[in-house]
């Protein structure tokens, strides 16, 4: 590739100045906006395919937020968001990159139906403690899984980018391979999954919550969702481990300096982040599907990235754009179903929001001039 | 028996491992001027999809190659405008494109799921392709395979010898000094990001025209990631980048023909083979680059402002 043959091109020429302070209203006003071009750019490619994308973009909110029932779906697919958003949120917060949320997932799930399926009938277990054993379990097999690129990192200063995505591919033919064969359930008319688990540990379903319909699935993974929340805020703003941590991520040669232990907090990091993420496949497992399956996270742990970046890795953030983003993923299926829309409408969606966001961010941070 | 076993193994390697070369040469140019564009699996699969489209509607897979290279190139723009012009984090940029690829190859192929669709075939060279062994290991391929045996000394030249390459260079490991000579550090980055993306699209093009012809979502498989990986390896090398494809290419001959030869081991974990290795590689890679002192591109992921440090 020769390099004349760019020669007559030049990029825009935008200079940047820095801005000492940024008013209080654009860091509102920039996220919608970005927003609302992300999805004026979706209706381009809603209406390449000849449906109407006002009426795509309200069948989406409608199918998401418009009745009980949807509000019930989308909380339901924002539980396992919540978490391992959290989890994600914790890594990133110390600039470790951790994308193997989606391994840590399944790690987790596995653990905790190995856990469910086996130990709970051969040891004769009461039902609440085996559900405990289960979260335990998930947090401890995510939490493993996430120490391996921690590990790595801190010790050898691997790249923990591309190892934590590649031990992604590797949890999820692991886990395949004990739906697919080891747990196989016999009797499960050539479908790949395990048994059911008994239902006496399942998830208990959060009946009390008014307005959402009879029947809804909304488990108490959501809790334990916000209970995370609330403890991960805690830890980070207020506890000195939590201190130590901002400081590594934010200042690594003044966290040196200060004698802080980087190489362990990066492992405690990682392994916290896996944790969260392992308790997120826990909870869809023994909350949702109540089986291990084929397909139980359509890209819980990719999805979770986002969510986490965008709640600008703010505890409570999280919960609030995991709750989006469960809504983006219920108003997927449903334009799916309604308008035969494909459903990876909704994955570029989330790519183009990120776009805009990320764009965007540039208004909040300095003074634009185009010359 | 056994030579055939070996020659198989070879010449699979060489075959599995040209659609990571692309990627990963592609990569080099990116990172070398400063980009590091973690996009590349989205690239692939936007190129393999449109490449395979082009190439189903016109019949003719080179047409389906020019889209593929196109529109990874198209892609890789969004990146160098976030990054670039607007200085946004490279690191989340990059995972959007992943992303944002992943979905929007989904949407585009969701009709040429199966589909036949015209393909680059094994070309006969006259006298090479003859040579006992050494025609079976290397020329018995199609014409994008071929291409990456140019395309790989053509690259290492061009980054070390040539007055193009080394204001690349000079932009990515010292991009304020370069600015001060003169050489523009903005258009440079988009040329190379452009760059990286022309050929992580042509490595698409060559998963779903040459190595695994047809369209399947998410056919890349993580190829996109282990060409980020094989960079690394590679200290920015294209030569061993080169090498890094072929060990590559080789765990998956070894995936694919282990048990032909008797070996059984269940598919889950010779499934695994691929992404193991490339982890075992980057944790020697870095070891060894820590031991002789080699660094990434200086300015590597780093945003230039002019006046600001």
């Amino acid at each position: 590739m020769s390099r004349s043959s760019f020669s007559s091109y030049r990029p825009p020429r935008l200079s940047l100045e820095r801005r000492l302070t940024t008013p209080w209203w654009l860091s509102w006003v920039i996220p919608i906006l970005s927003v609302a071009l992300a999805m004026l750019v979706g209706a381009v490619i809603i209406a390449s395919q000849g449906v109407n994308p006002w009426e795509a973009y309200r069948a989406m909110f409608e199918g998401a937020f418009g009745s009980g029932y949807g509000i019930s779906e989308t909380l339901v697919k924002a539980i396992p968001l919540m978490l391992a958003g959290l989890g994600v949120s914790v890594a990133f917060r110390m600039k470790l990159w951790n994308i193997g949320a989606e391994g840590q997932l399944w790690m987790g799930a596995w653990a905790a139906a190995g856990v469910g399926l086996f130990l709970y009938p051969a040891w004769n277990l009461p039902p609440w403690l085996a559900i405990f054993l289960m979260m335990l379990a998930a947090i401890v097999a995510g939490g493993l899984w996430g120490a391996i690129p921690g590990l790595l990192k801190g010790v050898l200063q691997v790249n923990e980018i591309i190892t934590s995505l590649m031990l992604n591919y590797v949890a999820i033919s692991w886990v395949l391979y004990f739906v697919d064969i080891l747990w196989r359930d016999p009797g499960g008319l050539g479908f790949p999954n395990t048994a059911p688990l008994d239902k006496a540990i399942w998830l208990p379903k959060l009946t009390w919550i008014p307005l959402l319909p009879r029947g809804h699935r909304v488990h108490a993974g959501l809790l334990l969702a916000i209970l995370a929340a609330v403890l991960l805020w805690f830890l980070l703003n207020r506890t000195k481990w939590g201190y130590e941590v901002r400081v590594i991520g934010e200042n690594p040669d003044a966290a040196r300096h200060a004698g802080m232990p980087i190489v362990r907090n990066i492992v405690l990091v990682m392994m916290l982040s896996g944790a969260l993420a392992g308790l997120a496949g826990m909870a869809e497992m023994a909350g949702v599907a109540h089986r291990l399956q084929r397909g139980l996270s359509p890209n819980y742990g990719y999805t979770a990235i986002l969510v986490a970046w965008l709640a600008k890795l703010n505890p409570f953030g999280v919960l609030l754009v995991a709750v989006l983003f469960g809504g983006l993923l219920v108003a997927g299926d449903q334009i799916q179903l309604t308008m035969n829309l494909p459903r990876s409408i909704s994955d570029i969606l989330q790519g183009l929001i990120l776009f805009f966001v990320l764009g965007g961010e540039v208004f909040s941070r300095y003074r634009i001039r185009i010359r | 028996m056994e030579a055939a076993f070996f020659i198989t193994i070879l010449a699979t390697a060489i075959r599995a491992g040209a659609p990571v070369i692309y990627a990963a040469v592609g990569e080099i140019f990116a990172e070398r001027s400063g980009v590091l564009n973690l996009g590349v699996e989205g690239m692939m699969l936007v190129g393999a999809v449109s490449g395979f489209i082009m190439a189903v509607k016109t019949g003719n897979p080179w047409a389906g190659v020019l889209v593929a290279m196109l529109a990874g190139g198209l892609l890789s723009l969004i990146h160098a405008f976030l990054t670039i012009t607007l200085h946004a984090d490279q690191v989340v940029s990059g995972l959007a494109l992943t992303i944002f690829g992943i979905g929007l190859s989904s949407f585009m192929g969701q009709n040429y799921v199966g589909v036949q669709g015209p393909q680059f075939s094994a070309v006969h060279i006259p006298f090479l392709t003859d040579l006992p062994v050494l025609g079976q290991i290397l020329f018995s391929h199609d014409i994008l395979v071929y291409l990456t045996f140019l395309l790989v000394p053509a690259s290492a030249y061009f980054i070390h010898k040539t007055r193009p390459g080394l204001h690349l260079r000079a932009v990515g490991e010292d991009p304020a000094t370069a600015d001060v000579m003169g050489i523009s550090v903005a258009r440079t980055r988009y040329i190379y990001t452009f760059v990286g993306g022309v050929f992580a699209g042509l490595g698409g093009a060559a998963l779903s025209l040459a190595y695994t012809p047809g369209w399947t979502e998410g056919m890349s498989g993580g190829r996109g990631w282990i060409a980020i990986a094989l960079v690394i390896f590679a200290f920015w090398e294209p030569w061993r980048a080169m090498l890094g494809a072929y060990l590559f290419g080789g765990v998956q001959a070894l995936q694919f023909n282990l048990q032909t030869i008797g070996i059984t081991i269940p598919t889950y974990f010779l499934n695994m083979l691929p992404y193991l290795f490339t982890i075992l590689v980057l944790v020697f890679a870095t070891g060894e680059r820590m031991r002789r002192h080699l660094g990434a591109p200086a300015a590597l992921g780093i945003p230039y402002i002019r006046g600001e440090r």
